[in-house]
């Protein structure tokens, strides 16, 4: 059962449904590239033989996913999200992406720390391009959950479908959206309210920022729709096309590089296939690699993703 | 006919056509698959490892991980030799609608992974070697990689890792025939004393004349057999383009072409 009394973050609810499933399912492995979480303290006394730390080598631990995947473990890989990402992409693509199209396999790769959620670590430990380069993989399933509740309940279809996947966790314990009811999982997207003539697609973090912005936009007499897109590969054409179709106006919203490949290419390149006619404004990280020390809220404001900056841009788009 | 004349004969039969191979395919890397020959000779033919043609990903199998995919294309002869598919399939290789490319993958059947790129197969190859161990089951790992690929960071990454977990089901050969793409590997980047770091690392490491087809039998029995918690690695000393003399010796043997009346007359016929 997901907790939905209090907030916490994406990785300890994310693992203590992943805790429960291993006690059913032999064929759960989790491997740790030297990362950790009080959840994992558990498991790795509970279910010694299906726990490894890997130590720092995410190259390795990709390779021995693999392996351990095509003996018919199901294998989850945590570390932090741009090392289990940037690290070792070519051994996602050639042994999980690749090698996926001829042989059975599925490896969940969970990185922790989309976006700017380690805040004070810099540009290192940041995550921007994630989105992208995962989501440029055909066969990669990219998930990017808004709270807790999304994240947790990723377990279920990650050991349902084969394949490789990328989870995109937050560090930071995000306040719940899903505590009354819970998302479509196979739809892939959630309605968080309908708007008149704009609709803002977001994901992650951004999911809230969105909301923010929609609430103030309501205020001034423009109704903003707001859509957590947590699934950026397996999610239904068919009904998010309906749900886009009323609007004139589609702003997409990402913590990652703007125009870069991410959500924004995402809903773009869907807009022209869906032949969608709404007006488009893409709204993500402006900027290159930045070196600012602040809370979140700031860094977001710095590089115009904050609600502030995505408010007057909206403002101005619709003008 | 003894088993080590039966194992000189059949390295003699792949040498020819894996030249054959290579006089329809010239895209095919000649150089990297000769040297290798008496490893996979060995292996297949020598009761060393346990494969099954009709169900090539039957559990009992041994797994074999040829990481320097490239520099396999002796294997296809052989694969077919034992039965995994067509020996028909041999006139076709790099042909569109063909299989067989230059680059093996599990579409073949006998591969087990994608090898194109180098520095995989021993990290994906400790990934299996530890599930087996831990579901408990006696089948074997070997991996084929080479001492150019060893260049690759990665590789020693996933050493450290089969030491420490002590996985003595994995096997790893060397094909040390010297040579990368661009010369000698000891001109860019030396490995020193090969042996010295597999040593270090915790291995179990043997050296052998790696054209001996009988040697490396002998030692593969010995290291499949081997179980004193570590993994284990036999370095085969090879020359990369054996059999051609143009190409034996030559840093770069790896790019060189053959002409086909070479290999014509190394083979004693027009093909």
């Amino acid at each position: 059962m997901i907790d939905t009394t209090k907030s916490q973050a994406m990785r300890d609810a994310f693992l203590a449904q992943l805790l429960s499933a291993m006690e059913s399912d032999e064929r759960i492995f989790f491997l740790s590239a030297d990362f950790g979480s009080p959840v994992l303290d558990k498991m790795r006394t509970q279910f010694s033989d299906r726990f490894l730390n890997m130590g720092i080598a995410e190259q390795n631990l990709i390779n021995v996913s693999t392996g351990l995947s095509l003996e018919g473990y199901i294998v989850f890989a945590y570390a932090i999200a741009p090392f289990i990402t940037m690290r070792c992409y070519e051994q996602t693509r050639v042994n999980l992406a690749l090698l996926s199209e001829v042989r059975d396999l599925n490896v969940n790769l969970v990185g922790v720390g989309a976006g700017y959620s380690y805040v004070v670590s810099g540009p290192t430990h940041q995550c921007l391009e994630d989105l992208s380069i995962m989501r440029t993989m055909p066969t990669m399933q990219v998930y990017s959950p808004s709270d807790h509740i999304s994240a947790a309940m990723l377990v279920e279809p990650c050991i349902a479908h084969k394949g490789p996947k990328y989870l995109r966790f937050d560090v930071q314990a995000l306040p719940m959206l899903y505590a009354e009811t819970p998302p479509d999982m196979d739809q892939g997207f959630y309605i968080h309210g309908t708007g008149e003539k704009i609709c803002i697609v977001a994901t992650g973090y951004m999911v809230h920022t969105a909301m923010a912005v929609a609430k103030r936009l309501n205020e001034t007499g423009k109704q903003a729709g707001v859509i957590d897109l947590f699934s950026l590969s397996r999610f239904s054409p068919e009904q998010l096309k309906q749900t886009l179709k009323p609007y004139s106006a589609i702003v997409t919203l990402e913590e990652g590089f703007h125009g870069r490949g991410g959500l924004d290419a995402l809903i773009t390149t869907f807009a022209i296939r869906q032949e969608l006619s709404a007006r488009l404004l893409t709204i993500g990280v402006e900027g290159g690699y930045r070196f600012d020390l602040g809370t979140r809220e700031v860094l977001h404001e710095n590089v115009g993703i904050g609600a502030n900056a995505v408010f007057e841009k909206i403002t101005k788009f619709m003008a | 006919m003894t088993n080590s004349e039966m194992l000189q004969e059949k390295a003699k039969w792949v040498y020819q056509q894996t030249l054959k191979i290579h006089r329809r395919a010239p895209e095919t890397r000649i150089a990297s698959s000769l040297s290798a020959i008496e490893v996979f000779v060995a292996l297949y033919y020598g009761d060393i490892m346990r494969f099954n043609p009709k169900n090539p990903f039957s559990s009992t199998r041994d797994r074999c991980i040829i990481s320097k995919g490239h520099g396999s294309i002796c294997m296809f002869p052989i694969l077919a030799d034992l039965g995994f598919f067509p020996s028909e399939e041999l006139e076709h290789v790099c042909k569109a609608g063909s299989f067989l490319g230059c680059i093996p993958d599990p579409k073949i059947p006998g591969y087990e992974t994608i090898n194109g790129s180098l520095g995989h197969g021993l990290g994906v190859g400790a990934g299996i070697a530890l599930a087996l161990k831990r579901r408990k089951m006696e089948q074997s790992v070997f991996v084929i990689t080479g001492d150019g690929e060893l260049q690759e960071g990665a590789n020693w990454e996933a050493l450290a890792f089969a030491s420490h977990h002590k996985l003595d089901n994995l096997n790893i050969i060397v094909d040390n025939n010297l040579i990368s793409m661009l010369g000698f590997t000891d001109d860019a980047v030396s490995h020193g004393s090969l042996s010295g770091r597999l040593t270090a690392f915790g291995a179990d490491c043997k050296e052998v004349d790696g054209h001996d087809v009988v040697a490396v039998h002998t030692d593969l029995v010995r290291m499949k057999a081997l179980k004193e918690e570590k993994p284990k690695i036999l370095i085969a000393n090879t020359l990369k383009g054996h059999g051609i003399p143009s190409l034996e010796n030559q840093g770069l043997s790896h790019v060189m072409g053959v002409k086909p009346e070479v290999l014509d007359q190394l083979l004693g016929m027009p093909l």
